[in-house]
């Protein structure tokens, strides 16, 4: 039995054991006060592995390719953020590649950096404030929002040519799954305990 | 799981922003911070200067708002004409070629939501200066929602990126990112950094003093 106060109104609650499955919502407001994930760190370790993997044929192979009569063009996941760079709208070729490209692979590079740790009981510097930042970044992860501006686009340019998706496209999508799933297999409640209580 | 229905301020109690773990506040002076004892981070009962913060973050996201709306997003340049196309014309263009869904969409995430980004947060923020006891509940589940939707804005940012990507070399057209994209990126970056720093907790703050 330990006490926490709710996120979002404040309330103090006394929490029971948790079952494996379960949440804990606020009785005032209504917030999920925490999430009890059955075998938080196998699965997340999981997840995350093949995340990365997806990971490196999302940013490697052909993305999409433009075809018009004979001609088609090719191009990368990263071949938007550089025509970006090269007409000098930095910020912005800069905006993309964090929340794209930068910032999910720190996220599974955080994870696992916590939880390999984690699972051989082992103590590695650094811990609490890369879970902090794995914390603070998950707003600004937005695969999920490229991929519905990629629909966009295609619609956009369907009159002009056609669009072929290449092999990266579906490993991205693939991805914006597997890191979901990797994410909510984080028991963060667990992991504070574990990181707090070692030290 | 039994429930104080008392609130951890009142109970001279405070709860880690980053671990969620509940400790005793301690009592500080002056310029004096608190650390919390499992993550370290410094301790906060409600997020510091949430009301200001706010509102300037709110203010600045608005003025942001206008460029981003009026100015061209994109420029495309296609045998010696050029176009240039707002947020609101492009929508427009959606609808004649007749993908009304996506011209929804398209208008949803960058015209609409930051706009209704601005009335939640400027009707929370006055709700709780005018110390509002009224729905608490729902309050909370708006200022949830502001949390969760705002990302999706930067949706139209990303059109561009992959427009000028296909469209790179010029042998139909050429796409070049037009001024707007740096107000809208901008505009929305700042919506969601002030949705962060909203305190929810003030909603419930005025209800608990009410009911002393
Ligand atoms: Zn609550
Ligand atoms: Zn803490």
């Amino acid at each position: 039995m330990h006490q926490i106060a709710c996120h979002e109104c404040d309330l103090i609650h006394d929490i029971p054991p948790m079952p494996t499955r379960g949440a804990a919502c606020c009785v005032r407001c209504g917030a999920v006060l925490l999430r009890a994930q059955a075998n938080s760190i196998d699965r997340t370790i999981a997840w995350t592995t093949a995340g990365l993997v997806l990971y490196v044929v999302a940013v490697t192979f052909p993305f999409l390719a433009m075809r018009s009569g004979s001609i088609i063009q090719e191009t990368a996941l990263l071949t938007g953020i550089q025509q970006l760079y090269s007409q000098g709208i930095y910020m912005l070729a800069f905006l993309v590649l964090l929340t794209c490209i930068l910032i999910p692979l720190g996220q599974m590079l955080g994870l696992l950096y916590i939880f390999i740790p984690l699972k051989l009981n082992v103590r590695v510097k650094f811990a609490i404030p890369v879970f902090r930042l794995f914390q603070h970044f998950k707003p600004w992860s937005m695969m999920e929002i490229y991929m519905l501006g990629i629909l966009i686009a295609m619609v956009k340019l369907g009159k002009m040519a056609t669009i072929v998706p290449g092999l990266a496209v579906i490993a991205f999508g693939l991805l914006i799954f597997v890191l979901n799933f990797a994410i909510t297999a984080v028991d963060s409640h667990m992991v504070w305990e574990r990181l707090g209580g070692e030290s | 799981m039994k429930v104080a229905l008392i609130s951890a301020r009142k109970a001279g109690m405070v709860s880690c922003h980053d671990c969620h773990l509940l400790s005793r506040m301690p009592k500080i002076s002056g310029q004096q911070v608190a650390h919390c004892p499992r993550c370290g981070v410094v301790l906060h009962q409600r997020k510091p200067n949430s009301i200001m913060r706010t509102w300037a973050l709110v203010i600045t996201a608005m003025i942001f708002y206008v460029p981003a709306n009026v100015l061209p997003m994109t420029v495309t340049s296609a045998l010696g004409t050029t176009q240039a196309d707002t947020i609101m014309s492009g929508v427009i263009y959606f609808i004649h070629s007749g993908s009304w869904e996506i011209a929804l969409v398209v208008f949803v995430a960058s015209i609409f939501i930051p706009f209704l980004k601005f009335i939640i947060i400027i009707y929370l923020l006055l709700s709780v200066q005018f110390k509002s006891i009224k729905r608490p509940r729902d309050r909370t589940i708006l200022y949830r929602i502001t949390g969760a939707v705002g990302r999706w804005s930067m949706v139209d940012i990303f059109v561009v990126t992959i427009l000028i990507a296909l469209v790179q070399l010029g042998f139909l057209a050429n796409i070049a990112a037009g001024p707007a994209a740096i107000y809208f990126a901008t505009m929305v970056v700042i919506t969601m950094v002030a949705a962060e720093s909203f305190d929810p907790r003030l909603i419930w703050d005025v209800v608990d003093e009410k009911h002393e």
